[in-house]
């Protein structure tokens, strides 16, 4: 009882939040935010944390998020900057994937088209095999992959996806032809953990919450994460540190519509660097398990402008985007 | 044994009058998100997901298993009295449960629909309970052949069962594998027949798909066939109730439509549309009375909507058991889960009993209330149909018009949901046969992606396909189902010969 009572009195305070009637000396933005894909995906639910905390912190007056699903982000994004030029209270957020997916689909517009804003959090890509597999670790992983890349099967995300990018980086930091690799994309990271649990393919390849229980259950073995240094949260050494030279990270970011004024855009940077340092956006990542990242302004720009020039390079390669 | 102790346990925390309470709500939104075409549980669970934060974790997630379980509940009525199947897996209700209704049978074919579910739901959750550690090692051995030989088993029965004629039913079921081709392939990345339209990029929505030819179509037919011939719908003929008839005809479809819902359901890419069509396709061919099937069959509501809830608890086996969300609902169960720092897996029955043992404790209770529930609101709902023609087929437009809106913001979701009307309106008045288009639409991309990869993890082997036990077993039956018709047919024209 008592439970649910908290809940309600919460609830109501969230909602006298939303109404106004929490003031803080915070600019009052009427903040909205666009998630460029269906309800529930990984976007989505960053967008409607961003609004959770802000609203419970004060730091805006009120947020709306709306969803534009559709091809990777591709629809949404063309919506940000076609009808949403210079409106200084637009928000979209986006993510490592929407590069790859605005190559693959050939998208008219690019993302050097919107402001960047900052990015938020970062999730990084996880390697394993079925815990009888003969490969103990990245060098024998490397070593096969070397031998014959045909022979290693990936299972992963959609093609053109993190996972598939990473694959790819792996076999060429491992010395192979990555445009030989054998990746198989599965829709979604839950049937591709099938594949690799019933040892269908030699290696699964996804962020490390999709295999984190069954690593700690001893189903899967982990070859390591692409950090560039091990994380406090597993017990192998992260695959650079183990010699092979790869670090790619799966990162969460917003930006704003293009033709926005200066001010604009610093008053926007503002409102998510608080957002950044909330106690109840920290909460947040705690509770969801997303890793802090928080980078904003030219730092940001320069990063999002570095991926899609390594990007493409991959995707080329494999043959996703012909140059 | 341990799993009785556990369950009792289960109920124990399920019955706490704040659960009730949740369990309550959830089934009472499920039922009405699934009556509206375009709303389903899954969109629910995400709206209500940043509400439910600061909740209790066990209410909030028996809140959301509610929403689950009333949404199929939902989807069935929208089915059977207006022929507008609120999701895809209740598309196979709609073909006899909507004949039903037009006859004046809406209320045997709601009471069908809704007890059967509480069997199917029941026998099924029984299963989770007792079975889900065993399935879930043969759910993972599905590899991509067996997925394969078992979306063949589905053509084969699909294409024979509906329509008139096999031609008919072969040419409906390629126009939904043509549809099926267009946007994003799945293995290499690269768009097909989306003619640069990003909307296309996603593959066409199974919904509007649906509610395109069952509601649209309909209502375009109807409305053109006013002056000709008016087509008389029976408001309420013979009793509301299901007769001792009934009844008889409707256990055996339950319990095989569960024995199709619970295993298919609990394979990781089985999902709830392929038992519905092979539930149909059975009660089909063993029926002792084949002139109703297509004027409105009991066996064809009771046998579907059994294998549908049953394959909607089939579909927590694996989500709790490995963490591995098999549909949309499920996926959001699993942010659910997530958003307490719960990670569904093999772990959490270990780590979390109570929390585990009080949802499935919890389903229990969602399914009996949503009975409870249901079959009072039978009277009400088949008042739906005394309304006057014009209204009714009106409203049912509005209807699916939001609803295809309400799921795809987009223009070109309408265009589409229009032609597809229109496609609909076409076959109806050419005898075409509409469901094997949304058959071919659903498993056409599966039966492609799942024999792609089979093929590119044999590196080309073809003979893979004939190696996995499952694989040749399946392939084996797709190839007597096809064979045996012809061979029967023969041997009947042979004998009619011989007198």
């Amino acid at each position: 009882m008592s439970q649910f009572r908290k809940g309600l009195w919460r609830s109501a305070i969230a909602a006298a939040a939303v109404a106004g009637f929490v003031t803080s000396a915070a600019a009052q933005m009427e903040l909205k935010i666009m998630a460029p894909a269906a309800p529930g995906g990984g976007w989505d639910q960053t967008a409607r944390s961003m609004q959770q905390a802000l609203t419970q912190s004060g730091t805006a007056k009120s947020v709306q998020v709306t969803n534009v699903p559709g091809a990777g982000g591709s629809i949404g994004i063309a919506q940000l900057v076609n009808n949403s030029k210079g409106d200084g209270n637009q928000l979209m957020v986006m993510g490592y994937v929407m590069v790859g997916a605005l190559l693959t689909n050939n998208s008219p517009v690019t993302l050097a088209q919107t402001t960047p804003i900052a990015r938020l959090t970062t999730e990084y890509e996880a390697i394993v095999v079925p815990a009888n597999s003969p490969i103990k670790d990245a060098k024998d992983l490397a070593a096969a992959i070397k031998a014959d890349p045909a022979k290693v099967t990936w299972a992963g995300g959609s093609a053109g996806g993190v996972d598939h990018i990473a694959a790819a980086l792996f076999a060429k930091a491992a010395g192979a032809d990555p445009t030989k690799i054998n990746y198989i994309p599965f829709s979604g990271g839950g049937e591709a953990l099938a594949a690799i649990l019933g040892g269908k393919v030699t290696a699964g390849i996804s962020g490390y919450g999709e295999f984190e229980s069954q690593v700690k259950a001893g189903k899967l073995r982990l070859i390591g994460l692409t950090s560039a240094k091990k994380t406090a949260n597993v017990d192998v050494p992260s695959i650079k540190e183990q010699g092979i030279d790869l670090e790619i990270a799966n990162w969460r970011a917003v930006v704003a519509p293009p033709g926005i004024s200066a001010d604009q855009k610093k008053a926007l940077t503002e409102v998510v660097d608080k957002l950044a340092k909330s106690k109840e956006w920290q909460e947040i990542l705690k509770a969801k398990g997303w890793e802090d990242a928080y980078i904003s302004g030219d730092a940001f720009a320069k990063i999002l402008a570095d991926e899609q020039t390594r990007t493409k390079e991959v995707l080329t390669a494999v043959g996703l985007v012909k140059s | 044994m341990e799993a009785f102790v556990s369950l009792a346990n289960g109920l124990s925390v399920a019955i706490q009058p704040m659960n009730l309470l949740f369990a309550l709500i959830g089934v009472l939104l499920g039922t009405a998100v699934g009556v509206l075409p375009g709303i389903g549980p899954a969109l629910t669970v995400a709206l209500l997901l940043p509400i439910t934060f600061k909740l209790d974790p066990a209410g909030s997630i028996i809140m959301f298993a509610g929403i689950y379980y009333g949404g199929m509940y939902g989807g069935s009525t929208t089915a059977i009295l207006i022929n507008t199947p609120g999701e895809s897996a209740s598309m196979a209700t709609a073909l006899e449960g909507n004949k039903m209704a037009k006859a004046g049978r809406g209320g045997p074919a709601l009471a069908t629909a809704a007890i059967g579910s509480f069997v199917a739901g029941t026998i099924a959750t029984l299963g989770l309970t007792f079975l889900a550690p065993y399935l879930v090692d043969i759910a993972v051995s599905f590899g991509p052949e067996d997925y394969f030989a078992l979306m063949c088993v589905a053509f084969v029965t699909v294409s024979a069962t509906f329509g008139d004629s096999p031609v008919r039913g072969l040419t409906s079921l390629a126009i939904g594998l043509l549809l099926g081709l267009i946007g994003i392939d799945i293995l290499s990345g690269q768009s097909r027949l989306s003619f640069g339209v990003p909307e296309l990029y996603d593959n066409i929505e199974v919904t509007t798909l649906a509610v395109g030819l069952f509601a649209v179509g309909e209502a375009l037919y109807v409305a053109s066939r006013r002056h000709v011939h008016e087509e008389k719908l029976e408001a309420v003929r013979g009793s509301l109730w299901m007769t001792k008839e009934d009844w008889k005809r409707s256990w055996k479809p339950w319990l095989r439509g569960t024995a199709f819902g619970f295993p298919i359901g609990a394979l990781p890419a089985g999902g709830a549309e392929i038992p519905t069509f092979l539930s149909y396709s059975t009660e089909k061919r063993l029926t002792k009375y084949p002139d109703e099937f297509g004027k409105g069959a009991i066996e064809g509501v009771a046998g579907p909507e059994a294998a549908n809830n049953a394959a909607a608890a089939g579909t927590l086996v694996p989500l709790l058991t490995l963490g591995l969300p098999t549909s949309a609902t499920a996926a959001m169960m699993l942010a659910g889960f997530q958003q307490y720092g719960l990670n569904p897996g093999p772990l959490l029955f270990a780590d979390q009993p109570n929390l585990v043992w009080g949802l499935i404790a919890s389903l229990f209770i969602a399914n009996a209330m949503l009975l409870v529930l249901n079959l009072p609101l039978v009277g009400l709902w088949v008042k739906l149909l005394a309304i006057p023609q014009p209204w009714l087929y009106a409203g049912i437009l509005v209807f699916a018009t939001m609803g295809t809106i309400a799921a795809n913001p987009s223009p070109v979701e309408l265009i589409m949901l229009t032609i597809f009307g229109v496609l609909g309106f076409l076959m109806r008045r050419f005898d075409f046969p509409i469901a094997p288009v949304v058959v071919g639409l659903i498993l056409g991309p599966i039966a492609e992606s799942q024999l792609r990869r089979a093929l590119s993890i044999s590196l080309g082997d073809p003979m893979v396909l004939m190696q996995s036990p499952i694989s040749a077993t399946l392939l084996v039956i797709a190839a007597i189902a096809l064979i045996l018709p012809f061979f029967l047919k023969g041997l009947s024209r042979f004998k009619a010969v011989e007198d």
